[in-house]
């Protein structure tokens, strides 16, 4: 798995966490769940990220992403549930374009 | 620091105009539409983008991001219209109405508050008519459009409240422009005899509208649709 992509995704949710004020006593892994049941951010805190996520992501490897687009919108497990499951989409949305 | 404003559909009729005036207010306005541009100063910048195509409208709005960051108003002017009996009118024709004028919106209300969120700071304005409160016959297609720009300006004005964005929408009056072009003269004079004040809208009575939209001071007001010429 693209090691540059997990670290930025990483950094982007201490970023947004940190802004947001969100605490967590683990710290923020691959496994860090992101939304729902012990999920790190509300709904306000998921856009945020995804918001950023999209301009570092654009930024760092020069490619214009929608991260919500209906194929993450109509899976089963959503691909925004935790790091890792997002770090795993998006490079497939990489390779995809 | 200047103002930067995007507005679309700034080639011609209204779009053009609200361009020429926050240049001249010292702005640095982003202009697109579907054809070249027609406005040449050095604080203008235009992009071939057609709102309704979403890759399009994502790499305007990086685009803006990497060169300017950030955008402080938005204006979602572009807009086509349509009139018709309902029965004489084509999906085609129906598809092409929404595509612009709502997906449009949509499309760059959403990109573009991507770029508000991070910077705590925007305002909106996107475009309703007369037409949907009037429930004019021959527009169902065109009003059914700008009704849904209506409620996406209410909703989005709820979701985005907590980033410090402001998104309302204005309600012109037939404004004599090439949008209104086709319709029969008789049909517009029916149109305004229905208006509080009976009077075609002019490019000042939008432009105040939407100055008093985007000023700072209107911080407490968004989900918000104003008509003019006292419809209601």
């Amino acid at each position: 798995m693209n090691e540059n992509l997990q670290n930025l995704i990483i950094d982007t949710t201490k970023s947004i966490a940190s802004q947001l004020k969100k605490t967590q006593s683990k710290e923020i892994t691959l496994d860090t769940r992101l939304y729902g049941q012990d999920g790190l951010f509300d709904s306000l805190g998921l856009v945020t990220l995804i918001a950023e996520l999209e301009a570092r992501i654009s930024e760092e490897f020069d490619k214009d992403v929608v991260l919500a687009d209906e194929k993450a919108m109509s899976q089963v497990r959503s691909p925004f549930r935790d790091i890792k499951t997002l770090s795993e989409y998006i490079e497939k949305l990489l390779e995809g374009e | 620091m200047s103002r930067i404003i995007l507005i679309t559909g700034t080639r011609k009729g209204i779009g053009k105009e609200l361009s020429e005036y926050y240049l001249g207010k010292g702005f640095t306005v982003i202009g697109c539409s579907r054809q070249e541009k027609s406005i040449e100063h050095p604080n203008y910048h235009h992009y071939n983008t057609d709102v309704s195509d979403e890759k399009g409208v994502v790499a305007m709005v990086s685009d803006i991001r990497k060169k300017f960051k950030r955008i402080d108003y938005l204006l979602n002017n572009a807009g086509v219209a349509s009139m018709n009996h309902l029965i004489l009118t084509p999906l085609e024709t129906a598809r092409r109405v929404f595509d612009t004028n709502f997906f449009g919106t949509f499309l760059c209300l959403r990109e573009v508050s991507k770029l508000m969120m991070k910077q705590k700071f925007g305002r909106i304005v996107n475009y309703s008519t007369v037409a949907v409160p009037l429930v004019l016959e021959g527009e169902a297609i065109y009003s059914a459009s700008k009704m849904a720009v209506e409620q996406l300006t209410k909703i989005a004005a709820k979701e985005l409240a907590d980033f410090n964005i402001t998104i309302n929408a204005i309600g012109p009056t037939p404004v004599k422009t090439d949008l209104i072009k086709n319709v029969p003269e008789n049909k517009i004079q029916d149109l305004l005899n229905r208006q509080a004040i009976k009077r075609f809208g002019e490019f000042d009575d939008l432009k105040n509208v939407i100055d008093f939209f985007l000023d700072d001071k209107s911080d407490f007001i968004t989900g918000q649709v104003i008509y003019l010429g006292g419809v209601n």
